[in-house]
């Protein structure tokens, strides 16, 4: 039987740089076939040029068998391709059914007049076969991330798409969001439909893929099939190297308490949150999206009001701003890179110095060379990969870009850094990188309290670990008694001490 | 990709002046007149009024805001300099206290955006009409006239043969441009527009800073105003009126994007001129008025039109 897609020798550049050289990729029916790689290995483009979004240079693409090609989005679709992507494109203040057959109404004969009770039935059709009880005349914007994406992929089906790309479509969703996701792939691989599933996450592409096809700067390194190959194996072929740990944790001296919080509260989002974090110690926050540890990072930082007490360094002070949690000793690294954490449209330069322009000026006026000794050294410590330092932040890689926020906050010199998902978007090598900084951060003495959704990583770097579930603490560990499973436990609500 | 953006910069950057030059020239082809010193002097002059509102709502506008009620700051601030003198107080003194006026209403602008979290468009809408409708009931509704002869110096007079209005254009554009260029609170205000969150969780109090620069933009529009009483030699209680529409064409033409974070004050000085020579020009070429507003609006829509193909 032929492939349901055989891409060939497919090659791609960008004024004369090459992205895709040699590439080949294959799927059949029914199969889930994860593509991985950092970060600029070229699988988006690859998937560009499946969809139709960029034409290749040379290659064949073949959809069961006969040659292809999609020359734009709509051509694609068409062929039967659908891409699920990784922020979704849909339109909050329409209904479930009017994003789903936005473009493609059904009318009433030629007048013009929407044929709603059809869509209707239609829109419900699909979204009973995915086993969603959903309501086709709910707005999209009240549904959950997990849910718009489902209509996303109900959206596909009901376009009769037989290929289907999944770019990181669990990034955003809670664990019971990824069962109920895993589900519907299953369902999925029973009607013959081929899935095409690029994630980050190691653990979910064992548990999800059949084959595993990676690619390195724009080459093809190869396929394995999932049951026989290792994470070791995988993690060298997307590096090209041996990393000897995902989590290379050092032992530390655990000193002074350098932040303690007291019955904090926020009216709505945290309830008696008490905890306390030492010097050389990290401290990992896990929980569920929504569980209140981002607000808790916020509400320490500075933004909304908040009751109980906060204590740096023994003192206890009252943090009205993220001036004031600057001054007391803290930084906060957000989750929301682009939203929060840099201003895409300064250079590389002005973000880093943004938050220590106090001590880069002098009256007022901000020294140049002190500035450009400043920001030559933090691309150095950081090992940022840039061509010079004027250069836009947004013309960077996620990884660059998240060594550019912990730069500006590292100069501030903090006693307490807070993470909220600090790799997440980052490819592998990348993360390595921001693991060994945490470990010289904490070496020194900082205290680092590190909020994450990847469990690995919580179970990988933290001391200690803190679980959140609805804006309150539901269970503490030692990094002894951590496992997946008592986090989980009380990440859902089950009381559990370790 | 840094490389292609910087160039691109570049473009951006240059189109206003290669607009400009443009311009001139073909003006100088078509009417003898226009590149005499004597013409030069006279559309700077004019150029200056537009250009010192023009430089503070650059910084408004810099931080994704927009001032409409500069028009009113000038005619109530004028007013106040102008009933003060009219009635003997020194000079300088009623000065003083016409800018220090205008200032006030910026910050009152200022406060409303920033601690009251009013859309900017709205809030100096609304203060636009205040403003003006103040004037009124100040005024009465008449020309506060009988200024002292010293006080036409300021925008009448002549310094070194340049005229007074044209000195007030450019330091007022060399201090602004330092301002913006190397102080931190210049960065503030491109930080600010480009991402608020961002700057805010950088512990930079970016109220303050939106404050900060509708008191500028209230502070430039009051000295436009005691340029233009005193060009006048009386304060009338319609000055102004739409004036804030030029000194957004002026802003916009200059390459600033309304939405923020991008922009340069050099270009505003330059957007500024583009309209007053276009005005001049006009006015030499024996255009009717009715044609030249089509024409001034047509040479905006042009601009940003090219301004969006580029950014393509």
């Amino acid at each position: 039987m032929t492939d349901l897609l055989t891409m060939e020798g497919i090659n791609k550049s960008f004024s004369g740089v090459k992205v895709l050289e040699n590439v080949q990729f294959s799927l059949r029916q029914g199969e889930v076939h994860a593509l991985m790689g950092e970060n600029g290995a070229g699988k988006s483009t690859l998937m560009k040029i499946l969809s139709g979004i960029y034409s290749k240079d040379a290659g064949s693409v073949q959809i069961q068998g006969t040659e292809s090609v999609a020359s734009s989005p709509k051509t694609a679709q068409g062929l039967g391709v659908a891409i699920i992507h990784q922020e979704l494109n849909m339109i909050p203040d329409l209904s479930i059914l009017e994003n789903m057959f936005l473009g493609r109404e059904f009318k009433w004969g030629r007048t013009g007049f929407v044929n709603w009770p059809r869509m209707r039935s239609e829109a419900k059709n699909y979204l009973q076969q995915l086993g969603m009880d959903l309501n086709p005349d709910s707005l999209v914007g009240e549904l959950s991330v997990g849910q718009q994406q489902m209509v996303e992929i109900a959206k596909a089906l009901s376009m009769h798409a037989k290929i289907l790309v999944l770019d990181e479509p669990t990034a955003a969703l809670t664990k019971r969001e990824i069962e109920k996701l895993f589900q519907l792939i299953a369902t999925l691989k029973t009607q013959g439909v081929g899935m095409i599933y690029i994630s980050h996450r190691m653990e979910e592409i064992f548990q999800i893929s059949d084959r595993i096809t990676v690619l390195r700067d724009g080459r093809y390194i190869g396929t394995r099939d999932t049951n026989v190959t290792t994470m070791d194996e995988l993690v060298q072929m997307m590096v090209g190297r041996e990393i000897k740990e995902r989590f290379p944790k050092v032992e530390t001296n655990i000193g002074e308490e350098r932040l303690r919080v007291e019955a904090l509260a926020q009216a709505g989002k945290l309830y008696d949150i008490n905890f306390s974090v030492r010097a050389g110690e990290i401290l990992g926050i896990a929980g569920l999206m929504g569980s209140g540890r981002s607000e808790l990072a916020k509400a320490l930082f500075g933004v909304g009001k908040y009751q109980g007490k906060i204590y740096v360094n023994g003192k206890l002070v009252r943090i009205n701003s993220p001036a004031d949690a600057i001054k007391a000793g803290m930084a906060l690294i957000t989750e929301d890179r682009k939203g929060e954490g840099l201003v895409s449209d300064l250079s590389v330069r002005e973000n880093l110095a943004l938050p220590n322009l106090r001590s880069l000026s002098r009256l007022g006026f901000i020294g140049h060379r002190m500035e450009q000794d400043f920001v030559g050294d933090s691309i150095k410590k950081l090992n940022v990969k840039v061509h010079h330092s004027g250069q836009l932040v947004s013309s960077l890689s996620g990884g660059n870009q998240q060594k550019v926020v912990i730069g500006k906050w590292l100069a501030t010199q903090p006693k307490v850094l807070i993470l909220d998902e600090p790799t997440r978007g980052v490819d592998i090598g990348a993360k390595r990188e921001i693991y060994d900084l945490m470990n010289q951060l904490v070496q020194k003495g900082v205290a680092i309290v590190m909020i994450s959704s990847e469990l690995p990583e919580v179970l990988g770097m933290s001391d200690r670990v803190l679980v959140m579930h609805e804006g309150r603490i539901t269970g503490e560990f030692s990094r002894e008694n951590a496992t997946q499973e008592t986090i989980m436990v009380a990440a859902t609500g089950g009381k559990s001490h370790g | 990709m840094g490389k292609v953006r910087g160039k691109s910069g570049i473009l951006q950057r240059m189109g206003p002046l290669v607009g400009l030059i443009l311009i001139v020239f073909i003006l100088s082809i078509v009417n003898s007149d226009f590149l005499t010193v004597g013409n030069i002097f006279n559309v700077l002059r004019q150029v200056s009024i537009n250009a010192l509102i023009a430089y503070g709502m650059t910084f408004v506008i810099l931080t994704g805001g927009i001032d409409l009620s500069v028009g009113s700051i000038i005619a109530l601030s004028s007013a106040f300099a102008a009933g003060m003198m009219a009635t003997g107080t020194n000079s300088w003194l009623a000065i003083g206290v016409g800018v220090l006026s205008g200032t006030l209403m910026g910050t009152i602008n200022g406060v409303v955006i920033a601690r009251g979290k009013v859309a900017p468009f709205i809030a100096t809408l609304a203060t636009m009409t205040i403003f003006r409708g103040l004037t009124l009931v100040y005024t009465e509704g008449k020309p506060i006239t009988g200024l002292p002869d010293s006080f036409g110096m300021i925008g009448r007079g002549y310094l070194f043969q340049i005229p007074m209005p044209v000195i007030w254009m450019l330091v007022a554009f060399g201090a602004l441009y330092v301002v913006l260029k190397f102080t931190s609170f210049g960065r503030h205000v491109f930080a600010l527009g480009g991402n608020e969150e961002a700057t805010r969780l950088s512990g930079i109090n970016t109220k303050r800073v939106k404050i900060l620069v509708y008191s500028i933009s209230g502070l430039l529009a009051s000295l436009s105003g005691i340029i233009l009483t005193s060009r006048l030699n009386s304060a009338q209680p319609t000055a102004g009126t739409s004036y804030e529409l030029d000194a957004i064409a002026a802003v916009v033409l200059g390459g600033t994007s309304l939405s923020g974070g991008k922009g340069w004050i050099a270009g505003t000085l330059i957007g500024a001129m583009i309209i007053g020579i276009l005005d001049n020009g006009l006015n030499l070429l024996n255009v009717s008025s009715f044609y030249q507003q089509v024409v001034k609006g047509g040479v905006i829509l042009l601009a940003v039109l090219l301004d969006r193909s580029k950014g393509k």
